[in-house]
């Protein structure tokens, strides 16, 4: 019930909903308690609804370091 | 999936427990508790428990709404339907157990039960049978409340009369500071959930921590995430450390999500709750305010959620506290099973005797 | 604090509900000796010096068309699977139809056509059947019923108890498509390309693993209930515990986003053209390579092992944890197949 995936907005609309894109599923959206989405942004989505955004960049670093993480990971140990 | 799969990274995983098994020798005895049902089913369903060195004792708390709702409230959504009003609800209510039948045996002898999976599903089952009634099973707790208020604006927008909610609203602040209250408890750190913090922001816990001196992690609910969040924590207790981290800041900000907490604020207010197995705790619930009673289902239709009796055997309390595990129950997997349930903890999808009845027995 | 004692949509899940309604009521009248011993998929009986194969299958999949099939390919595809990993050549159907007053007449075209086509590209009869109307309201379009029967291929004998400590385990493709694609119909979940289901026959893969009879253990069709279920009714009540590699079995990456969305585990889902499959060690890798020459077992693995950890099915987890496979409890997914 607190599953939330994040999804990339790929349509607004005009009534504050909008379609979101997970891989090739296409979602549609709530967007109304989100200030400002735009086209291309990633946002968490939970029950219908985007609850908040994705902050990509926090994300993308967050990603590296378990990347560099991985790269310190010896078979051997 | 880049965005899912690089948390889930085996190498990245090997290396951040190796850190937590160092950790732990100079940690002691660590009582970590996560209240939110998302960590409950990742930590059981990556098989988390296994990987952690025997001194840090993952405590599964009240995380699912789901499993703190009382047997009164599925007494009054049994009495709507039986009243030929159209109950819709998140496919985990069916199966609790009220007082004496479920929603799912409710909807073999014939009443109109819808599962949802977003509460819009039920703004649109209004909108199709205007003559019918409607009433959405309004449990959750602040990442699901801001999305179910949602529906009564959408209804007052379109003028669509026929929708109501029946709530069971609950607040993790306060339950988190009856959990650090509670002597049985005796916890010494906290996982905080993702999504909760995503709409309250990191900054509603500070007070908490600072107040209980406990160390508190806010993490994302992919396995890497919650490692990262068991390794902060050890490490605070091993440098005698009570602070909050963010450690989910690509979503979780400091004041949280302004326009959902403006929502919540506007339709509702505090208000006492029950928890199912736990307890009433004050200002832990929210209750639609005086000038939007209208879309309450206990006003419009004259129900009440009270009374209840509960199987007096059922042990989810001690099992939502994280005094017994989910295999300490005497019910659990004799008579308490998914397919029979004597408790909710064994119902919902991240209820922790589902998940391990499921995941780790 | 039960209800009154009535079915439920759990018990058509293809999970725990499901079992215990089969064993309580069906089981008892009808013998748990002879054929139905052990409930397989399909009975083994003899006639004269021939040994057959019966099954059946009834198919309420809604929506009646979905990306990749419809109901009648699935309901010639169900049987016929059935018939298969019982070990035997498919031969004839017999086809019921249910009918709800009112369908299109252009839609039962299209699904008899369906059935047509599949049965021909597999050469298997429709040689008998049966036709019903019933008022509007009362099945939901159409409900199938088919019922298959088969020739035994020699030497082709599963069973669970020739299973051992160290056999592999082997998934034909891609688990969970199916269950998945009807959902994302159901639920109008739009993809770029639509996600498809795998419904198709497996014959030709029992036929191409038929030459190391002796040394094939175990076969079935992982439908309602997914490969969970499969795996962990085997190793109920048995000697032997199943281990699986999370990062060895496939999945269809659509499939996957999908469930993540709906919060679903794919090994819970059903596949309507995929085998699962327990063998000796030793011809693992040719079964594998001789799968992965068919394009219907183009995405083969093994994907782990037979285990000494008695009634448990488990799985090492993409993080390097380790948890249990349990056999899926009731409705998870309704009117999937």
């Amino acid at each position: 019930m607190c599953l939330a995936v994040p999804m990339k907005v790929i349509e607004l609309r005009e009534d504050r909903t909008g379609v979101c894109e997970l891989e090739n599923i296409r979602y549609d959206v709530d967007l109304s308690l989100i200030e400002s989405v735009q086209l291309d942004d990633f946002v968490i989505v939970h029950a219908g609804f985007a609850i908040e955004k994705l902050d990509i960049e926090e994300a993308n670093e967050r990603l590296q370091l378990f990347e560099d993480l991985a790269e310190t990971y010896r078979e051997d140990v | 999936m880049k965005y899912i799969d690089g948390f889930r990274n085996h190498r990245t995983a090997r290396v951040i427990t190796e850190e937590i098994h160092e950790l732990a020798e100079q940690a002691g005895d660590a009582r970590l508790m996560e209240v939110c049902g998302s960590h409950t089913m990742s930590i059981a369903r990556y098989g988390i428990r296994k990987i952690l060195p025997r001194s840090v004792r993952l405590i599964s708390g009240p995380g699912c709404p789901v499993c703190v709702t009382d047997a009164a409230y599925i007494d009054a959504a049994v009495e709507l339907a039986g009243k030929g009003i159209h109950v819709a609800t998140f496919g985990d209510m069916l199966k609790v157990p009220g007082s004496s039948g479920t929603l799912a045996g409710a909807r073999s002898e014939g009443a109109h039960i819808h599962v949802c999976y977003s509460p819009l599903d039920a703004l649109r089952i209004a909108a199709e049978n205007p003559s019918e009634q409607v009433v959405f099973l309004a449990i959750g707790f602040e990442t699901t409340i801001p999305p179910v208020i949602s529906i009564l604006k959408r209804a007052a927008a379109q003028n669509i009369q026929n929708v109501s909610i029946l709530t069971a609203f609950k607040l993790v602040p306060p339950a988190l500071e009856a959990l650090a209250d509670d002597r049985d408890v005796a916890v010494n750190g906290f996982l905080l959930p993702p999504h909760v913090s995503a709409i309250i922001g990191a900054g509603a816990y500070r007070g908490f921590v600072r107040d209980y001196r406990l160390p508190g992690v806010i993490a994302g609910f992919e396995p890497l995430d919650i490692l990262l969040g068991v390794r902060d924590l050890l490490q605070q207790l091993a440098e005698g450390k009570a602070e909050l981290v963010n450690q989910y800041e690509r979503v979780v900000r400091e004041q949280g999500n302004r326009i959902a907490l403006a929502l919540m604020d506007h339709y509702l207010k505090t208000a006492d709750a029950s928890w199912r197995g736990i307890g009433t705790i004050p200002g832990s619930g929210l209750v639609l305010r005086e000038e939007f009673l209208n879309y309450d289902a206990t006003v419009k239709f004259g129900v009440s959620v009270q009374g209840g009796k509960p199987d007096m055997r059922c042990r989810c309390g001690d099992v939502l506290r994280g005094i017994i595990f989910p295999d300490e129950c005497p019910l659990f997997n004799t008579e308490c099973t998914p397919v029979s349930p004597v408790g909710p903890c064994m119902v919902s999808s991240e209820g922790s005797c589902a998940a391990y009845f499921k995941y780790s027995r | 604090m039960t209800d009154t004692e009535r079915i439920l949509l759990g018990h058509g899940g293809g999970g725990r509900l499901s079992r215990n309604l089969i064993e309580n009521e069906i089981v008892t009248r009808f013998g748990g000796k002879g054929p139905l011993a052990g409930l397989p998929d399909g009975a083994r009986l003899q006639l004269g010096g021939e040994t057959l194969v019966f099954s059946t299958d009834s198919f309420v999949v809604s929506p009646l068309e979905f990306p990749g099939g419809d109901i009648g390919k699935l309901a010639v595809h169900g049987t016929v699977n059935d018939v298969s990993v019982s070990g035997a050549v498919p031969l004839w159907l017999s086809l019921a139809l249910i009918i709800e007053e009112g369908l299109e007449m252009n839609t039962l075209r299209r699904i008899l056509d369906s059935i047509r086509t599949a049965s021909e590209e597999i050469g298997v009869q429709v040689v008998t059947g049966d036709t019903k109307v019933v008022a509007r309201g009362q099945c939901d379009g159409i409900y199938i019923n088919t019922a298959g029967i088969g020739r035994a291929i020699p030497g082709l004998n599963t069973a669970v108890n020739k299973i051992l400590p160290g056999d592999a385990v082997i998934a034909s493709g891609t688990l969970g498509d199916h269950g998945m694609a009807v959902m994302a119909a159901r639920e109008k979940l739009t993809l770029n390309n639509a996600l498809e289901s795998d419904t198709a026959s497996v014959h030709r893969l029992v036929a191409a693993v038929s030459q190391w009879a002796d040394r094939v253990k175990f076969m079935r069709d992982p439908t309602r209930g997914g490969a969970a279920a499969v795996l962990g009714e085997i190793v109920e009540n048995s000697s032997f515990g199943i281990s699986l590699r999370e990062e060895s079995i496939p999945y269809n990456p659509d499939a996957r986003a999908v469930a993540e969305v709906l919060g679903i585990d794919l090994l819970h889902v059903a596949s309507e053209g995929r085998m699962l499959l327990v063998c000796s060690p030793d011809i693992a890798d040719s079964l594998l390579q001789s799968w992965k020459k068919l394009p219907e077992g183009a995405g083969a693995a093994i994907i782990g092992e037979v285990t000494e950890e008695a009634g448990r099915v488990v799985l090492e987890t993409q993080i390097g944890g380790r948890r249990m496979v349990d056999i899926p409890q009731g409705e998870l997914l309704p009117r999937i197949c």
